[in-house]
């Protein structure tokens, strides 16, 4: 018989699930802690290199754009939750399109992108994922296949985005990167979700700086 | 009950007579996956370590108060945290590298080498012989990755670390060596080649025992 065989199999007749568990609660605790002072202190700076990251993209993102003359608004979604968003111009100072950063959940994880519109607010003019860990060799190619974000250029972003096995022309579609279209599907998702929440809060903020 | 290795066996059996992806083939994803430059499997190779460095401590310290019925899910617990820990570090000062490696970094958690050291040594073995262990597995590890990906990097893309051995007008670079077959072929000669010398080791030596009877 195994030593493992032997452990009771009823805590509760054996001193109860604490004197079980005792060790296992207090690792808890100082994990977390130790977790939370890992996140106060490197947070800041995993935020300033995403705004790197994103001040990057912008170019490639928005055809002309200067990045020097990016305008950052801080604007209030519908869900009433603020996010910083970028406006972008070019040399001359004429507004040329917007970037919005977008998180949503994934497969395995976070799924961080940047979606790019145009000036009117109407028309998707690039997609960049910043940061994802989707199931490699599958769902990873939403950042390392380059052909899967430019079907998302010249798109409607009025109009909710569909991940399918084969889009067809005009309908807002986007060919999945396999049958299984999770990690597909939720990139469309998360490009419907920060352009309904913001788009009308990206007008406001130009209307009334 | 037999006699536990001494620290100094614990770190030399690490590298080589008990090495991770040589002698006990685990840690098979990130081997596989993240060989394909230097720079990533190094990285890997400092995140592994890392990780098991602080996982042996850990355990070793609790190593008589941890339930056997238990012990996979403080083993767990453990592991995760130091892997979260590395992961906020990569991303914080190293994000190209970060963004590299992506999913391999949390996936050091289901990582058999360093779930394997908690089992065999540090659960059993006191803080130093943990250390020593953690340390060698490590260099092990590393050893073992560092050779794969200088195998790839040099015949995939002309490079050692980024610094340029084969110019492009000698060596056009052998594409399949970047893509993941190229670890699957890399990988299998290198085996072949540690186990036909490990038989040749092991028949001088019975040879020279014969001699000497």
């Amino acid at each position: 018989m195994t030593e493992t065989n032997s452990e009771p199999k009823n805590p509760s007749k054996h001193g109860g699930y604490l004197r079980q568990a005792w060790l296992i609660l207090l690792l808890s605790i100082f994990y977390g802690g130790l977790l939370a002072w890992v996140q106060i202190t490197l947070g800041p700076i995993i935020a300033e290199n995403k705004k790197q990251a994103t001040y990057r993209q912008i170019p490639d993102l928005v055809k002309g754009a200067d990045v020097g003359r990016t305008v950052e608004h801080v604007i209030c979604g519908t869900d009433k939750k603020e996010k910083t968003v970028y406006q972008a111009f070019n040399t001359e100072g004429n507004p040329l399109g917007w970037v919005f950063p977008a998180t949503g959940q994934g497969f395995a994880d976070t799924i961080e992108l940047l979606v790019a519109l145009d000036n009117d607010l109407e028309s998707i003019t690039g997609l960049f994922v910043l940061n994802q860990k989707e199931t490699p060799g599958l769902g990873n190619y939403i950042k390392d296949d380059s052909e899967f974000a430019k079907q998302f250029i010249g798109l409607n972003g009025n109009r909710p985005l569909v991940a399918v096995p084969l889009a067809e022309n005009g309908k807002n579609q986007i060919t999945s990167l396999t049958g299984a279209t999770i990690s597909s599907q939720t990139v469309c998702d998360i490009v419907n979700s920060v352009v309904t929440k913001y788009r009308q809060a990206a007008k406001d903020a130009v209307k009334n700086p | 009950m037999s006699a536990q290795p001494t620290s100094f066996e614990r770190f030399i059996n690490g590298i080589i007579p008990e090495n991770p992806i040589y002698r006990q083939l685990l840690g098979m994803c990130p081997t596989l996956a993240i060989t394909n430059s230097v720079a990533s499997a190094l990285t890997m190779a400092a995140a592994t370590t890392f990780t098991l460095f602080c996982s042996n401590i850990m355990i070793s310290l609790m190593r008589n108060y941890i339930k056997s019925h238990l012990r996979i899910l403080v083993f767990t617990l453990t592991i995760a945290t130091f892997v979260t820990v590395v992961d906020k570090f990569l991303a914080a000062f190293m994000p190209e590298m970060s963004t590299q490696l992506g999913p391999y970094i949390p996936l050091i958690i289901v990582n058999c080498i360093i779930i394997s050291r908690c089992e065999a040594c540090s659960s059993k073995q006191g803080i130093m012989p943990s250390m020593a262990d953690a340390l060698g597995v490590g260099l092990g590890f590393c050893l073992g990755l560092v050779s794969i990906a200088t195998v790839r990097e040099i015949l995939g893309s002309g490079t050692w670390l980024g610094y340029t051995l084969l110019s492009s007008d000698i060596w056009m670079g052998w594409g399949i060596m970047v893509l993941p077959p190229g670890a699957f072929l890399t990988l299998g000669c290198l085996l072949a080649l540690v186990n036909y010398y490990q038989s040749k080791h092991k028949a001088s030596v019975e040879s020279q025992n014969k001699t000497t009877e």
